[in-house]
Formats: C-alpha cells, sequence, structure tokens
C-alpha cells in the first residue's frame, strides 16, 4: 500500500489470540481501541504523561501510547476488559466501586491496570523512590509508596484518596494478588 | 508521524548492519523516539529494534558491573547488585519518569533521549537543535528548566535524564558498536556541550549504537545519593539534581564524585568542586567552599536565577548526608 | 441505565412513610421542600455510583469511542501568529497524502453562522462569536486554519504536518502590560456590571487604624481533563448526531443549529459520559468544522482533539491581578473592604473572571468598592474553569484577610467571625441558610488549629519547616432556569426519569435516582434514569454547581405534573376520587391522602384499572425565585498544613481538611468525592499550575500534561471533609452546590500554611519553590514581563515581513 508500512501481527490479547495487519505507525492503544474495538483503555495525551492508556504485557505495566503496535507483536496483552472472570470482577474494580476511587471513570481503567502491575512489582521486590531501605528484600506496600508508585496515573477528578482506598483494601497486608489472572 | 519500515534486530552486527542505512534509527524502549515522531522532530525511514540485544547485566572487573544497553530501566533499578554496590544508580533511576515508563525504557535509550525544551518540541519556534542556523527562541523565553552551565548563545537546553547524572559520577564507561568496529566513551565524554552545534548531542559516529555500560567499582566504604529536586513530588524533571559518591577516612575526604543534573546540556561533573574537597576535612565550610567552586561559571538566564542557589543549597546538603552517613 | 444497588432494610421499612409534594417554588413565607423533615430513603447516605461497574470494567462508552460506519478521522491545523491574514496556504502535498479525502480551509469551508456567544440567550454556547473558517483572518495563535479528513487517524495525522502556511501578521496584543495600557473596560458578568459601590472605602481605608493592602495575581490555568474533546457524528440528511462530551447537551444543539441554519430540532447531541469537564467541555471550533467538513464529504466524522489541541482551540481560566485592601478598627471590624482589580479577555468573548463574588458576601465591611476590569489580548477565548472567580477571588481575599490577622495580632478564624454579616452586606438580602461560624468552629477543632503557633517559623523537623493556615470557601447557589424532566410510571411499578443533564464524575444518575425514589415513594431499583440527550425536553447545564438543584427542581415540577395524571386516571371509583395535588402525597409506591394514610392507591392499581402500561408526565422546573429573596452559597472552612523544607524551598501538603455548609447533602459518597476533587485541584493551582503564554508570540507554550503539572498521587495527602448538613429551606430537597466550592479557599489555606511555616508571603500563584527562598515576595513575573520587548512581528532573518513557516 502507497505511503504506509503495514505488518501483520500476531497477539494474545485477553487470553485470546489476535491477528491484524497494522501501520508500523500504530500503537498498542490505537490497535486495541480503532482496530479492536476494545475502548477501555484510554487515550488521555498520547505522550506518556497521564497513564490513562496502561495495559499489562506479560503483567508489566506500560503505557500503551508510547508502545508501538509492532514492537510488541507476539506478546501477552491484558487490558480492563481482561480483569475479573465469567459476570465478576476483580476485587479491585469492587474496591474502586466501594471506595467511590473515581468520578468521571476516564483515567480509571489506566489506574486499575496500573495498580495490578504494581502491586506485582512489589511482590518481586522492585523498590521506589520513597523506599527507605534501598537494599531490604521485602517491600511494603504502605502509604506513601502507594501514592509514589501510582504517581505515573495523573486524575483530574482528585479522585485519588478513594484509588489509595482501594488499593489498600483489595492488597491489604502484602497480599499481592498475581495480575496474570486467565480470562474466562 | 511520517512511514517507517520496522525491523527487529536479531543480534547487534546485524543491528548495526540496519542502524548504518542512511535514514535508520535505533529502537529501544520507545518512550522518547516515538514521541519524538509524532511530533514530527525525528523522522526515520527505518526503525531497528534493539530492545532485544544485550539485556543482561553481568560482573565487571573487581566489583564492578556490566550492564546491556537493552536492560530495561525498572530491572536495573531493581537489580540487587546495584541497590547494594550502586546505590545512587538506582535512586536516579527511580526518580525519573513513571513506573510505567521505567519498565520500558532501555538504559541505551535513557542515555540517548533528547532535551524536553518546549521550544525545541514546537516547531513553530526558532530551535537550532530542530533546524541549525535558525535561532533559539528559549533563550528570552520560559527558562525555568534551562542551563545555567555550559550553554551557549546557540542554545541553554537541559539533559533530562537522571541515570546519566548517576552514570557521570560513577565515572561509567558507554561501549558502543559501529561499522568501523567497538570503542568505549567514557560517559562525560558521550555527550556534547552545545556550543554552536546543539543539533549534534552525542560523540556518537553514524551507525553506532550502544551496547554496554561499565560501571567502574566504588572503593570500599564509598557512600552515595541521589536528591533530586522538582515541582511536584514526583513524576517531573529535575529543576536541579545532585549525584554525589564519598569515601571518607576518619574525617579526610579519601575522594568525592559530583555529578549535577538539570543544570547543563549534559551531566554536569563538578570537577572543580570535587578537587577542593578532595584530601580535606568534611566540614560545612569546605562544602560550601566546593558548591561556589562548583557554581562560579553559573550564568542564569531570566527566569532560572533561582537554580544557581537551589545547586548550592542541595549540593552542601547532599554532602553533609554523605559525611554524617559514613559516621 | 438499570441499576442494582442494595437497598438495607431500614431504609426500605422506611419508605412507608407518607411524603407530600414539594412546593411549586420557594418564595418568602413558603414551606420547605418535605423530603427534608423526612430523614428516610437514601438522601445523605452512602450510594454506589450506579454507573461504578460500568466506569471499572472500561465499559462506559466516551464520545470517541462510538463506532459509526465509513468512518473518517480527522486532524487539525493549528495557526502560528496571533493577529493577521493568512498569506499563502499550501495544501496539495497534505490533499495528495495517503487516505486523504479532503482538506477544509478558509477557501472551501461552507458558510456558517457566526455562533451565539454564551449567555446572549438561553441556549447560546459559543465561547466567542468568531467566524469559523470564514476568512483568512487569524484572531488568536492557535486558531485553526485547515482540518483533514483521512481514512486512519495515523494518516489524517501524519497529512496535517504537509501543510505549509505563511502569514501576513498585523499588530497584536500579547502582552499583558500592553493589554493593559492600551485600555480597560468595566467588567460585565451576565449583564451585570462587575462593580459594586457602598460608602467611600478608599477614605475609610485612609482613616483606618489598622490595614493591608497588597496585589494578588494568579495565571492562565488550564482544565486538563484527562478525555481531550472529542466528537463523533453523522449527517443523516439535514439532521446531525453527535456523540460528544459537553457539559451542554441543549445549549450545544440549538446553537450548532443556529451556525449551520437549521432548526435545534435537527440537531442531536448525546452524552452520556463526559471524562472530566470542569467547565471546559461546550462547543468549540472543532466539533463545527468537523460537522461542516462531514457534510461536505457525506461521511461520519471522528474528531479527537491532541492534548495541544486541547490547549489551541479550547480557553482556560484567564490571568487575573488582584488588589485587595482592607480597613479594620483595632478590634477587627472590618471599615472598608477594596476588592479590584484587571483580567485579560479576548475581544470576542464575555466571561470575565468575576473574582469579586467572594467579596460580596463574605465579610460586614462598612464600606465596599469590588470591581473587574478587562484588558483584551490576542489568546483564545477564555472559558470558565471550575469555581470562576471565586478560585482566584479567594485566593486574594482570603489571604489579605489573613495578612490583616498577622497585623492585628489576631487569630484569622476569630477575625473572620468577628466580621461575620448578619445579612448579605451588599445586597442586604437575608440569608436563606448559613452556617459559616459552625463550619469554622468544628473543623478548626477537628483538624487541631489550636496546636498552631501563632507565629510564624517556629516549628521545624529536620529539614522542615512546618505550618498551618486556613481560608473560607465560597460558591453561589445558582440554580438556573430551563430545567425539565419528564418522569414515565409503568405498570410493573417501576420509573424512568429523563433529564437532558450530564454525568462528569458527580454521579449525577445516582443522585437523580435517590432522590426520584424518594419523591414518588419507590425504591432505588425501581427508578431507571435517562440523561444527556439533547431530544429530551428541558436545557440543563453540567456547571456552576447547579444540575443537581436544576434538576431537583425540574424533578418536582415533572411529580406534581404525573400526580395530577394520576389522579385524574385513578377516577372516581378511587379511595382518591375528590382529592387535588396537594391534599395526597407518594409512599411504598402510590399515593395516599395526607390527612388520612388509609385512603390510599398504588401506582400499580391505578394503571391496571385505566388499562394503561405507563402514564408519562413532563414539565418544567419553577423559575429560580428563591435566588431573588436570600442571598444563598455553599460555604466552607479550608484548613491546610504543610510541610515547606528549608534546603530547596518544595512544599508538601502534609494535611488537608474542608469543612463544608452546604445544605442537605443528597449522596454522601460522591458528595465527598466532589469535595475532595476539588480541594485536589486548588493544591495544583496553589503550588504548580501554570499555562505558559509566551508574550512575544501570544502561543502556548506547554500545551502537554507533561509541562503542564497537576497534583500527582504523591502530592495529595489523606484529605478529611465534613460537613454541617443544614438544609437549606429554600431548595430543591435542601441541597445548595458541592462541585465547585472544593477548590475555592485552597490557595489562600496553602499560601498563609506556607506563611506561618516561613515567615514568607506569597502572592503570586503558583507557589513555587523558587518563590519560597529564592526572589521576593508578589514576585513579578509579570514585572520581567515588562522587560519583553513585544514583538509585533516575526522576522525571518532579512526582514521579511511575511513568514514561511512549516505549520
Amino acid at each position: 500500500m502507497d505511503g504506509f508500512y503495514g505488518v501483520c501481527l500476531h497477539f494474545t490479547i485477553n487470553g485470546q489470540p489476535v491477528e491484524v495487519e497494522v501501520d508500523t505507525r500504530t500503537s498498542l492503544l490505537d490497535l486495541l481501541r480503532e482496530q479492536l474495538q476494545l475502548f477501555g483503555t484510554k487515550k488521555g495525551c498520547d505522550q506518556g504523561a497521564c497513564g490513562a492508556c496502561t495495559v499489562l504485557v506479560d503483567g508489566e505495566r506500560i503505557n500503551s501510547c508510547l508502545a508501538l503496535a509492532v514492537q510488541y507483536q507476539n506478546r501477552a496483552v491484558v487490558t480492563i476488559e481482561g480483569l475479573g472472570g465469567q459476570g465478576s470482577r476483580h476485587p479491585l474494580q469492587e474496591a474502586f466501586v466501594a471506595k467511590d476511587g473515581f468520578q468521571c471513570g476516564y483515567c480509571t481503567p489506566g489506574q486499575i491496570c496500573s495498580a495490578l502491575g504494581m502491586v506485582d512489582e512489589v511482590a518481586r521486590g522492585v523498590p521506589s523512590r520513597v523506599t527507605e531501605d534501598l537494599a531490604a528484600e521485602m517491600m511494603m506496600l504502605n502509604h506513601d509508596e502507594i501514592r509514589e508508585r501510582m504517581s505515573g496515573n495523573l486524575c483530574r477528578c482528585g479522585a485519588y484518596n478513594g484509588i489509595v482506598d482501594a488499593i489498600r483494601e483489595t492488597f491489604a497486608d502484602g497480599r499481592a494478588e498475581h495480575p496474570k489472572r486467565e480470562v474466562a | 508521524m511520517t512511514p517507517f519500515r520496522y525491523e527487529a534486530a536479531c543480534d547487534t552486527q546485524g543491528a548495526v548492519a540496519l542502524g548504518s542505512v542512511l535514514g535508520a534509527k535505533y529502537l529501544g524502549g520507545g518512550t522518547n523516539l516515538v514521541d519524538l515522531m509524532r511530533e514530527t522532530i525525528e523522522r526515520p525511514d527505518i526503525l531497528v529494534d534493539v530492545s532485544g540485544l544485550a539485556g543482561e547485566i553481568t560482573e565487571g572487573d573487581e566489583g564492578g558491573l556490566i550492564i546491556g544497553a537493552g536492560v530495561k530501566n525498572t530491572a536495573l533499578a531493581a537489580d540487587r547488585r546495584v541497590r547494594e554496590r550502586f546505590p545512587l544508580l538506582a535512586q536516579a533511576i527511580l526518580s525519573g519518569a513513571s513506573g510505567q515508563i521505567r519498565n520500558m525504557a532501555t538504559v541505551g535509550g535513557n542515555i540517548m533521549q533528547r532535551t524536553r525544551c518546549l521550544y525545541f518540541f514546537d516547531d513553530a519556534v526558532r530551535c537550532n537543535k530542530r533546524e541549525p542556523g535558525t535561532g533559539c527562541d528559549a533563550i528570552d523565553g520560559f527558562t525555568r528548566n534551562h542551563a545555567i552551565l555550559g550553554a551557549s548563545p546557540a542554545c541553554v537546553a537541559t539533559h533530562p535524564s537522571d541515570m546519566c547524572v548517576a552514570l557521570a559520577a560513577l565515572g561509567a564507561i558507554v561501549t558502543v558498536e559501529g561499522p568501523d568496529g567497538v570503542r568505549a566513551l567514557p560517559i562525560m565524554d558521550f555527550h556534547r556541550s552545545p556550543g554552536e552545534t546543539p543539533h549534534i548531542e552525542t560523540n556518537l559516529q553514524p551507525g553506532e549504537l550502544i551496547t554496554a555500560v561499565e560501571l567502574p567499582p566504588l572503593p570500599a566504604a564509598t557512600k552515595s545519593v541521589y536528591r533530586k529536586v522538582g515541582d511536584r513530588a514526583s513524576y517531573a524533571f529535575a529543576l536541579v539534581s545532585v549525584a554525589a559518591t564519598m569515601t571518607l577516612d576518619g574525617d579526610r575526604i579519601k575522594d568525592v564524585r559530583i555529578a549535577l543534573g538539570g543544570v547543563a546540556h549534559k551531566p554536569w561533573r563538578a570537577v572543580k568542586a570535587e578537587a577542593t574537597l578532595r584530601d580535606g576535612l568534611a566540614t560545612e565550610e569546605a562544602f560550601q567552599a566546593a558548591a561556589s567552586a562548583a557554581l562560579t561559571e553559573a550564568k542564569p538566564l531570566r527566569d532560572n536565577g533561582f537554580k544557581v542557589e537551589l545547586a548550592r543549597r542541595t549540593l552542601v546538603a547532599v554532602l553533609g548526608q554523605l559525611a554524617g552517613a559514613a559516621q | 441505565m438499570s441499576i442494582s444497588d442494595k437497598v438495607s432494610g431500614a431504609a426500605q421499612a422506611a419508605i412507608a412513610k407518607l411524603v407530600p409534594l414539594a412546593p411549586d417554588s420557594w418564595i418568602p413565607g413558603g414551606v420547605p421542600d418535605p423530603l427534608i423533615g423526612h430523614q428516610h430513603g437514601l438522601i445523605g447516605t452512602p450510594v454506589s455510583r450506579l454507573d461504578g461497574p460500568l466506569k471499572v470494567q472500561g465499559s462506559a462508552r466516551f464520545a470517541a469511542e462510538v463506532p459509526l460506519e465509513n468512518m473518517l478521522y480527522a486532524a487539525l491545523v493549528f495557526g502560528t501568529i496571533p493577529s493577521g491574514h493568512i498569506a499563502t496556504l499550501d495544501t496539495k502535498a497534505a490533499e495528495a497524502a495517503p487516505g486523504v479525502v479532503l482538506v477544509m480551509t478558509h477557501r472551501n469551508a461552507p458558510t456558517l453562522n457566526n455562533p451565539a456567544l454564551f449567555g446572549s440567550s438561553p441556549t447560546a454556547a459559543g465561547a466567542s462569536d468568531l467566524p469559523i473558517m470564514q476568512d483568512d483572518r487569524l484572531h488568536w495563535n492557535g486558531q485553526p486554519i485547515a482540518i483533514l479528513l483521512a481514512e486512519t487517524q495515523e494518516q489524517a495525522d501524519h497529512a496535517k504536518s504537509l501543510i505549509v502556511a505563511t502569514y501576513m501578521p498585523e499588530p497584536s496584543t500579547t502582552s499583558w502590560a500592553a493589554a493593559k495600557a492600551a485600555g480597560v473596560q468595566p467588567g460585565v458578568f451576565m449583564g451585570q456590571k462587575l462593580l459594586t459601590e457602598i460608602g467611600d472605602a478608599e477614605a475609610m481605608l485612609r482613616a483606618a487604624p489598622h490595614k493591608i493592602d497588597h496585589v494578588y495575581r494568579t495565571p492562565r490555568h488550564n482544565h486538563n481533563a484527562i478525555e481531550p474533546h472529542a466528537t463523533t457524528m453523522v449527517w443523516n440528511g439535514d439532521e446531525l448526531i453527535l456523540h460528544d462530551t459537553t457539559q451542554m447537551v441543549t445549549a450545544e444543539a440549538a446553537t450548532i443549529a443556529d451556525i449551520f441554519g437549521i432548526k435545534a430540532e435537527q440537531v442531536r447531541v448525546i452524552s452520556p459520559y463526559v471524562g472530566g469537564g470542569f467547565g471546559g467541555k461546550g462547543l468549540s471550533e472543532h466539533q463545527i468544522l468537523a460537522a461542516a467538513a462531514a457534510r461536505l464529504m457525506g461521511r461520519p466524522v471522528r474528531v479527537t482533539l491532541s492534548r495541544e489541541g486541547v490547549y489551541r482551540v479550547v480557553g482556560g481560566r484567564t490571568l487575573t491581578e488582584q488588589r485587595v485592601a482592607i480597613g479594620a478598627r483595632a478590634d477587627g471590624h472590618f471599615s472598608a473592604l477594596i476588592h479590584t482589580g484587571t483580567v485579560a479577555m479576548s475581544a470576542h468573548n464575555n466571561l470575565p473572571e468575576p473574582f469579586i463574588m467572594a467579596a460580596r458576601s463574605g465579610y460586614g465591611a462598612d464600606s465596599f468598592r469590588l470591581s473587574v476590569e478587562t484588558a483584551a489580548m490576542n489568546m483564545v477565548a477564555n472559558i470558565f474553569m471550575r469555581a470562576p472567580g471565586e478560585a482566584v477571588g479567594s485566593f486574594a481575599l482570603e489571604s489579605a484577610v489573613d495578612e490583616l490577622a498577622v497585623e492585628l495580632g489576631m487569630d484569622p478564624i476569630e477575625l473572620r467571625i468577628r466580621n461575620e454579616p448578619d445579612q448579605d452586606p451588599t445586597s442586604g438580602l437575608p440569608f436563606s441558610s448559613r452556617c459559616v461560624v459552625k463550619a469554622w468552629r468544628s473543623g478548626a477543632e477537628r483538624f487541631g488549629w489550636g496546636r498552631r503557633s501563632a507565629a510564624p517559623g517556629q516549628r521545624r523537623e529536620g529539614e522542615w519547616f512546618i505550618g498551618m493556615g486556613c481560608a473560607a470557601a465560597a460558591y453561589p447557589y445558582n440554580r438556573m432556569p430551563g430545567a425539565a424532566a419528564r418522569i414515565t410510571l409503568t405498570s410493573d411499578g417501576a420509573a424512568l426519569v429523563e433529564v437532558a443533564a450530564h454525568e462528569m464524575g458527580m454521579g449525577t444518575a445516582t443522585t437523580t435516582a435517590i432522590v426520584a425514589a424518594d419523591r414518588l415513594g419507590l425504591s432505588l431499583d425501581q427508578i431507571e434514569v435517562r440523561y444527556g440527550d439533547s431530544s429530551i425536553p428541558g436545557a440543563i447545564l453540567g456547571g456552576g454547581s447547579q444540575q443537581t438543584a436544576a434538576i431537583g427542581g425540574a424533578v418536582i415540577a415533572a411529580h406534581r405534573a404525573l400526580v395530577a395524571e394520576l389522579l385524574k386516571l385513578a377516577g372516581n371509583d378511587s379511595p382518591l376520587a375528590g382529592l387535588s395535588v396537594d391534599e395526597v402525597g407518594s409512599e411504598n409506591g402510590g399515593l395516599a391522602k395526607l390527612q388520612d394514610p388509609s385512603r390510599r392507591d398504588s401506582y400499580r392499581a391505578i394503571l391496571e384499572r385505566a388499562r394503561r402500561d405507563s402514564v408519562t408526565a413532563a414539565a418544567k422546573a419553577s423559575l429560580p425565585l428563591e435566588a431573588m429573596h436570600w442571598s444563598m452559597h455553599s460555604y466552607g472552612a479550608m484548613f491546610c498544613e504543610v510541610r515547606v523544607n528549608g534546603v530547596t524551598g518544595e512544599t508538601r501538603v502534609s494535611r488537608f481538611l474542608g469543612s463544608f455548609d452546604c445544605g442537605r447533602i443528597i449522596n454522601a459518597k460522591t458528595a465527598a468525592s466532589q469535595f475532595r476533587g476539588g480541594i485536589v485541584m486548588g493544591l495544583g493551582m496553589a503550588l504548580m499550575e501554570e499555562t505558559q503564554f509566551d508574550e512575544r508570540t501570544g502561543r502556548i507554550m506547554n500545551p502537554s500534561l507533561a509541562e503542564y503539572h497537576m497534583p500527582v498521587h504523591l502530592d495529595v495527602p489523606e484529605i478529611e471533609v465534613m460537613w454541617t448538613d443544614q438544609p437549606d429551606p429554600h431548595t430543591p430537597m435542601g441541597a445548595r452546590g458541592v462541585g465547585e466550592i472544593g477548590i475555592t479557599g485552597v490557595g489562600a489555606a496553602v499560601a498563609n500554611a506556607v506563611f506561618n511555616a516561613t515567615g514568607k508571603r506569597i502572592r503570586d500563584l503558583p507557589i513555587t519553590l523558587d518563590k519560597v527562598f529564592f526572589q521576593d515576595s508578589g514576585a513579578a513575573r509579570t514585572d520581567q514581563n515588562l522587560q519583553h520587548r513585544a514583538m509585533d512581528a516575526r522576522v525571518a532573518g532579512d526582514g521579511d515581513p511575511s513568514i514561511r513557516v512549516q505549520a
């Protein structure tokens, strides 16, 4: 095709194999939204500054707006649509509703996916800027740690208190649910 | 974004062969390059994906480390050896960007990232980086985030990386491979000051690819710290940052390394300050004198005069913290 | 929208209580809303959002997510001079680019009428009345000069970089100093001059034994909702449907229809979910340009503004320069209150920042001089952003009150209470309900205000200076006319409530359902709310902190009309035969006589006997007469504790408390979130937000979420909120507004806390670290701009006044 380079790519999206032809310029975010009609992942800035586009790739949280789809071929992507089981929601999603961790709801899928990736990082012992003992084996999920680690997800409605409460309630006592959940 | 062809490199030689073609650029995590491409500031015809190469951290000589250029920022900061032997490097990485971006960004890409100067990013204004010889609209514009050291009338931009400031303090050595073979550049010789050619930001030759960063070992009983000062509590570029290591022998400073971030076109190694401190006593007066030495040549712009005093205060505090920690 | 929420057993039993219908309107001598006196149903309890499950699953469909067949994607190109003409516009390369089907410029745009300015009629939604792509004139740096349509977004975005424009600049005003020097105009807001003069305030000030007199400055701000403006639209013949993100479906439909010369009914705006509004989601150029382009191509179009695009075509809060001078007696009583100043405006809009609102009713001074003047600049039309006037005006006023307290050696809360007015000090109207003193006292106690050191700079912990500050919060109650509601009762005992209202995070459907359930005597899961569609009768603005009150008034009217219908349908065999609307009340799925509840008839029974599946009634809300008879506001007291780093000047907010008096709180959960959300935005305004407008070119230089700082998680402490829950006897449900008051007072609370911590007074927002330790206070970015050479024309090298620019 004139004027763009199309490539045929394979992904696993929310547990399902997917094959698509994409323009090399297409971001993973636009692939999800425009071609696969998975609108749960949101575009807030297209620059990696807001985190609304956060998805999990092989369990790690990334900004899908900065991810060229072609660079992520053959990877396993989990979006907000892939959380929870059949007819039920992930405990973190329930906690967001209970603790009012959102208002307009636009940054919410990104906050939830980011939180799941974040908790996994804590479980794997990845430190943060506020970690007092950098060399410690175990990482804590306290108030400062949660807020620092989630600082890549902006919320203009200011639902930060509710988001932190939802995360704390779901993952209290360091219980870190593994984010690689199977989609029913 | 202009159309481009994508190639995933299988090994370094293959990458270099692809990357040596005119119009080709190396793709690491994409966290800076994809943004620049979307802004049409970068317009590569071919993207060579090197993010799958050089992903290991191996032991160097005598306790040093060799970090593959493809290692992700998160993995580097989380590595136990880095946290124990080079804590300021872990701190520097963790104070930059966001969790998501740190997961994506590679070490090589972090070194190669370009300034976030508002005037560089806006193609409606003049920028000698984007279009050599057209002028610099930043100098008389918003200069809060701009350089106080080493700038020129052609460019006052700063290097945005936190990691590189730590690498500068650590005397890291960057290994590159190009069509003409392999060579090593000390990190302080990797980035350039703007001079009259701000569009040339590094001393890389065409086609050269960063393959590794080597950290020489720190002497025993060396303390290190990275302190970053920004306009919000997290997720902001440094207004000023300080990476420093200090080796004490009693109350005498055997060795000290200081690098400043947010103040220049490249990480600023404060060699004059280091010289005043070396072999001297670790006192408040010595720290003040060192800070003055570091900043004598500072040339503030309209909006960033505060950086001189901020850098002074932060550096003095960091030196005091290191001296205190060593006791 | 269907709902699922558990109704507690206690609430279910309580539904049995009989509730009379609310009065037609509130006038002196009238009765309050009977819902106030009845403590049952869910009003006041924390109710989870009905749309919560959709939002946390990513299933709530936003405007850029409505897929339409055969859709084209749009991209906008923005001009780069503040004033002048397009000299040349080369679109050939863009037209030939792959996938591009249309490049529309002033040369081929269809004839369009100018937008009607907001406020010029009840349904006018235009932020400015400038012609849209009808000629080659440019009025601000960033004005759209072309719109492209292509098969994919990547193709549209790439092609826009191929457009080349050159310009003929004309003299422009892009510096604040030049704007003021060219002359100021009196500010006019909603047809009223922003001027209040009572007594001779300047003379009283001169004579006062204690006084302060300072200038406070606030920069431009941008709303920065995380969802960028976007619309997906399609023409069906001469009818246009827009799936939009907007706070004004009805006004937008009417204004767009006007622009295209068609009837209002031919335009339908659908907007169920708005990803953040804050005053910014209304009608801008992009919807109109996309609709014009869509009409030319005959295909549906999606236009999504990039983050940069939002800054170019959607204005924000304008900058202000305010003088506050207060003269006081030794006992602290204000003899003079002067609040004057200037705001920047574009020449083609009518939204001056009304920063004197708080001073009009906050304090019982003996004399007043309050005025807002405007100075014109070449800039995108500024519009309203959360708490217009109040957010920035309260920063100045409440900082000044704090400065006076310091001067007097008096506690700042005591000083305020000493000047608590008995009636509105400038209008003379009685207050409808004002429990500000209670909010102050209970908030102060809860916050531990007694532990504060009156002398600044007394508390240190390591590198940190610690201080506390407080400030009054206030926002007017202003139920707007034009609201309507339509209620349909069905034979299964359920009710559908339809209002042309909006959801941008305040929890509209949930609050509406709570209120409707209480009024109709139904349980929450029997209520369905439909909203966000201009085809629903009535006009309800999702702004001004009054949507809940407007809906409340509309539901009251529709309820009345519905009961009248039901009584007719009930017929002569009903136990309610012969009764009038005011003799019955709703309860437990039916109606009953107030004086004798044993005479009752259920909705189901009435419909069944009448052989009807449903009954519908629609009505307009009564005129908002209450605001003419009483001075009505939401109030609050803000308390802030900061830690200021002695080395770097970085300020961190360690504690924050908002103590509110906002009438009856309908939904405790969503109201608390609204309060907190406003406070968070206030923290941003206080500490970090600034739109950087380059005065040489009139160009915004930080049009991004990376370079415009808003608070991140780590900037925000746990925010405590509390409220008096004192119902207002003259409003629907006894509620006043909660959406915007959260941002008011925060700037001053932070500035006052920084002063208490450091002894440094900062009068120039944002309070960045350089202002704390490294500059003179009140410093003038503005004074420094005076030294700027304002350039009228950008010259490229050889003095050629026309500029070749890659757009």
